[in-house]
């Protein structure tokens, strides 16, 4: 955030204290709840009239046992988020990619892609702005890819679902695949495909705002204003991945799985992508469904491709673009990353 | 009479903020015209990245996330 200041800036007040003593609370409070997380599922399934061992009992125990789990797991995430973010912002990122033609520049666009707070309405003046100060489009693209990507959201509930092995390994490939789609993109010279008036458009106006000198308190309240912003959006989509997840679990049979998702069947990894490029949820929604998906024996190179297409390719998003990219720049752009979710998928399931 | 433009696509916060100029404009007693600026084009080439956006009689003050209601009061009876 960027905001000119009148008054000279910090000041303490006495209400700061409360500001830390309620963030540690909340963090201890966090924290004993996470731990008594299957002892509250197992009781409030126990309220329910069906065997724990039948289909139904299987269902509602995982969804029980998701929904705190997710829920709690997103705020930690969420406001540790919000407060590392916000020593970055558009503006800073855009100075330090300025000019970066150099090879580096993807992967550190990739990087910041991560760091940096935007949410995906404003992409298409963070695109212009980018573009206008001479950033190469390709080191733009590598940006907007990594953002959604390797989102905190997703890499955290990940690990907290599924386990650090795969989590690890999705950063690692999604990070690539971030760097790599922008280095190619950025090597077809594809600024001809952008709309007309974008091109036009030279090195726009830029903003100069003085920084904003915030003080730990207006951090942690950018964290908790974070939490309850993304928080009160997307737990509806978190509450449907939950009940998805917990059909799959609890009825899907394995063999059936197997069959349609397993390693055996090449072609699960291209359908997994194509499926998931009209799919519109977010992280939060698609994370309780691989968890349920890896459950039950689908092969981890269809479901990392799955969850990289529902997250990375998203139509709406593409829609947004639409405004300054022309059909054959997004066509081009969907291509080289889905080449890339494809590759991760391919690998995965041959390795393992 | 300050004119306050208001920059983003039509998001829930860009409403706010809109709401929280017109408040602090009646709290100070400041006659303001709002105008919202919601198109893409518009607001990159106010060179505004993160949305909503401010700008009190074309100057910009202010970009990314809702702004702070004692600097709005600033910035409109500046």
């Amino acid at each position: 955030m960027t905001t000119e200041t009148h008054e000279s800036g910090v000041h303490t007040n006495p209400s700061d204290w409360l500001w830390y003593a309620g963030v540690m609370a909340a963090a201890v409070a966090w924290w004993l709840l996470y731990g008594q997380l299957i002892p509250i599922s197992e009781w409030a399934t126990s309220l329910f009239p069906v065997d724990r061992h039948s289909h139904t009992g299987e269902a509602i125990a995982f969804f029980l046992y998701d929904v705190p789990k997710v829920l709690l797991l997103l705020t930690g995430i969420v406001f540790v988020t919000g407060v590392l973010r916000s020593w970055f912002s558009p503006e800073k990122t855009r100075a330090i990619l300025a000019g970066k033609r150099q090879v580096w520049g993807y992967p550190l666009a990739a990087l910041l892609g991560v760091l940096t707070p935007f949410c995906s309405c404003s992409s298409v003046p963070l695109f212009i702005g980018f573009v206008s100060a001479g950033i190469p489009l390709g080191v733009t693209f590598s940006f907007l890819i990594a953002g959604p990507m390797v989102g905190p959201v997703g890499l955290g509930l990940l690990y907290g679902l599924v386990g650090w092995e795969i989590a690890t390994i999705y950063l690692v490939f999604g990070f690539t695949i971030a760097t790599v789609a922008g280095f190619v993109l950025g090597r077809m010279g594809l600024e001809r495909h952008l709309q007309d008036w974008v091109r036009e458009l030279n090195a726009g106006p830029v903003g100069d705002l003085p920084e904003e000198r915030l003080t730990m308190v207006d951090r942690l309240r950018i964290g908790a204003e974070q939490v309850r912003e993304i928080v009160g959006k997307v737990w509806i989509w978190v509450l449907i991945g939950i009940g998805i997840g917990a059909a799959i679990h609890g009825y899907v049979p394995e063999e059936m799985m197997l069959r349609i998702m397993g390693g055996e069947a090449w072609w699960s990894v291209p359908a997994a992508v194509a499926l998931g490029i009209p799919m519109y949820t977010n992280a939060a929604g698609v994370i309780p469904i691989v968890e349920a998906l890896l459950g039950k024996g689908a092969a981890l190179g269809t479901t990392l491709a799955f969850m990289m297409s529902v997250i990375a390719l998203s139509l709406p998003e593409m829609i947004i673009l639409k405004q300054v990219l022309t059909l054959r720049l997004i066509a081009i752009f969907i291509a080289v990353v889905a080449s890339g979710i494809l590759a991760t998928g391919f690998l995965f399931n041959f390795l393992l | 009479m300050k004119t306050v433009k208001v920059y983003g696509p039509g998001c829930k916060r860009c409403e706010t903020t809109e709401a929280m100029v017109r408040d602090a404009a009646a709290r100070l007693g400041i006659e303001v015209e709002v105008e919202k600026v919601t198109d893409a084009r518009s607001i990159a080439m106010a060179g505004v990245m993160s949305t909503p956006g401010l700008s009190v009689d074309g100057k910009l003050v202010h970009a990314g996330g809702l702004p702070d209601a004692g600097k709005l009061e600033g910035w409109l009876s500046a």
